[in-house]
């Protein structure tokens, strides 16, 4: 569904990508881990066009989207929780859901699915008319992932979930995420949290300097030396 | 007192004004951070291209009303054209420079404008054409004007209407989404190129109509007419905390009744020693106090040290 070919992202004279190829299929979840600096979001957001490529090319259900405006991935089924969550804060919690669909018209269709974002978290349904920018950083996170899922994306992006959110509320997050992804959406997961992304994916890519040094069925990875030394502190 | 409620009044009209056109300021900067200087020569033209249409079909024996229309409309058309074209051509490039390339870009292009109305419009003052009847009217011992209804009523009804369109509607949510974030309105499948020129276009349609205001008001129109203007509307702006719509409508009324209380007693407070033409210094006190001890205004959020 997602096919990154020889990716290249450079910021000013710094390396950031170098040359990665991978691909996520249809219904898949699939884990991105890496330590900090390895240029993991660096990946996302050439994908979602935030960065220019430098070279290489990304193709999503067969078309070639590494050249189209940065508005018109959501348009092509891609939608991103970026890291930090990035929410409007001085919009409320409603609005900002609303601006997740802003690309839609079927006002009947909305009103059905901001229901199902309520039933996912209900914490946003009681917090609905707040300024999101009042919200706990778990909460955030919530509102993020709903808002993307207000597009009706094909695939979703997400950009360090578990960042900065207290224990708990990263297992309430991921209980949302794998949930999402039994209902057969596609999902590229971008996390320094290793052992979660893994448990929480069907395959996993290890980035390290901007490269993909390894990858393979999650489980493996899992159990892979390299990767439990380097990534699970063991 | 009766000196006190008249000014009051006058405040009111003037304030109404100031606020048209600071909305134009906010808007912009709200949205990209810029201050577009040459906002107030937008009014300028807005008022210029009204005398010219609005002149030349009542000549031609078009009914006052009609032609008044007419003019206000062709202003508005005009100004929004030119509010969109500033942008497309002189900030729309720079929207990745340094932040004080595009505030001088604004003040080159203020210029710009100027001199080009010099050119079109010639370097006398022009006569508005009346374009409502002259009825006074008298209330608790304040006398008024229908052109001063007309004023307060309308740019009433027009800043309700922006809010609305702000607070009501998509586009308007793509706006404020924008100017929190404009990044992330962006992945939500915002063009931001279309936000920020309908900034320009909206705050320009409201420069016309305070042109068009300002006309009919003093009668009286010149190519450098906007520097002024402009400058106390940014001033109204900044009073209300500048990139906060509300803000800028509060701070224009209340700029305009500041100024006409102090040109209505600045002759007894200072024994005579200066007169109501100093009338332009409260403007430039209320800016120097605000920008001393509360830089962000009445209703703004810490704006950091953008330019």
């Amino acid at each position: 569904m997602l096919e990154v070919t020889g990716l290249h992202v450079a910021y000013g004279g710094i390396q950031a990508v170098r040359s990665i190829t991978f691909h996520v299929k249809k219904g898949e979840t699939v884990a991105l881990i890496g330590a900090n600096g390895a240029g993991k979001t660096s990946t996302l957001k050439a994908i979602s066009r935030v960065l220019n490529a430098v070279g290489g090319d990304v193709h999503f259900c067969g078309e070639k989207i590494s050249k189209i405006a940065p508005h018109d991935v959501i348009r092509k089924g891609i939608a991103l929780v970026p890291e930090g969550r990035g929410v409007f804060p001085r919009l409320s919690v409603l609005e900002n859901l609303r601006m997740g669909a802003f690309i839609r018209d079927d006002t009947s269709a909305i009103e059905q699915d901001l229901q199902k974002i309520f039933e996912y978290f209900p914490r946003l349904k009681e917090r609905e008319s707040q300024l999101a920018g009042t919200l706990s950083g778990g909460e955030q996170q919530m509102l993020a992932i709903g808002r993307a899922l207000m597009s009706r994306p094909k695939m979703l992006l997400l950009d360090e979930p578990s960042m900065g959110l207290a224990p708990i509320m990263v297992q309430k997050i991921f209980e949302v995420v794998r949930a999402v992804a039994a209902t057969g959406m596609t999902i590229l997961l971008i996390e320094q949290n290793a052992k979660l992304a893994l448990e929480s994916s069907q395959r996993g890519y290890v980035m390290e300097s901007g490269e993909i040094t390894l990858h393979g069925e999650s489980a493996q990875l899992l159990d892979d030396p390299k990767v439990r030394a380097a990534y699970l502190g063991e | 007192m009766d000196i006190f409620l008249q000014q009051i009044v006058n405040g009111l009209v003037q304030g109404s004004i100031y606020a048209l056109v600071a909305l134009g300021y906010t808007m912009v900067y709200g949205i990209m951070g810029l201050i577009n200087f040459a906002h107030g020569e937008v009014v300028m033209i807005g008022t210029l291209v009204t005398i010219t249409v609005a002149g030349s079909l009542i000549n031609a024996g078009m009914p006052v009303a009609l032609a008044g229309m007419a003019g206000l409309g062709a202003s508005m058309l005009i100004c929004m054209a030119l509010g969109w074209g500033l942008e497309r051509i002189a900030y729309r490039p720079l929207r990745n420079a340094p932040r004080l390339t595009p505030l001088i870009t604004a003040i080159g292009m203020s210029i710009v404008l100027q001199n080009l109305a010099m050119m079109i419009w010639g370097r006398n003052y022009l006569t508005f054409p009346p374009l409502l009847p002259k009825v006074n009217f008298e209330l608790a011992g304040a006398h008024f004007t229908a052109i001063q209804v007309f004023i307060v009523v309308v740019s009433g009804a027009t800043m309700a209407g922006l809010l609305a369109l702000i607070y009501r509607t998509k586009l308007g949510m793509a706006m404020r989404a924008t100017a929190q974030n404009p990044a992330v309105a962006s992945l939500m499948g915002v063009n931001i190129n279309r936000v920020i020129a309908a900034a320009f276009v909206i705050g320009s349609a409201l420069g016309a109509l305070a042109g068009v205001m300002v006309g009919t008001y003093y009668e009286i129109a010149h190519y450098q007419m906007g520097f002024m203007l402009g400058l106390k509307a940014f001033t109204a702006a900044v009073l209300g905390g500048i990139g906060n719509l509300a803000g800028a409508m509060l701070g224009g009324v209340l700029l305009g009744i500041i100024e006409a209380l102090g040109a209505g007693y600045i002759g007894d407070l200072t024994g005579g020693f200066l007169g109501s033409h100093y009338q332009d210094i409260f403007a430039f006190i209320v800016l120097i106090v605000v920008l001393m001890f509360k830089p962000s205004g009445l209703f703004g959020e810490k704006t950091g040290d953008r330019a």
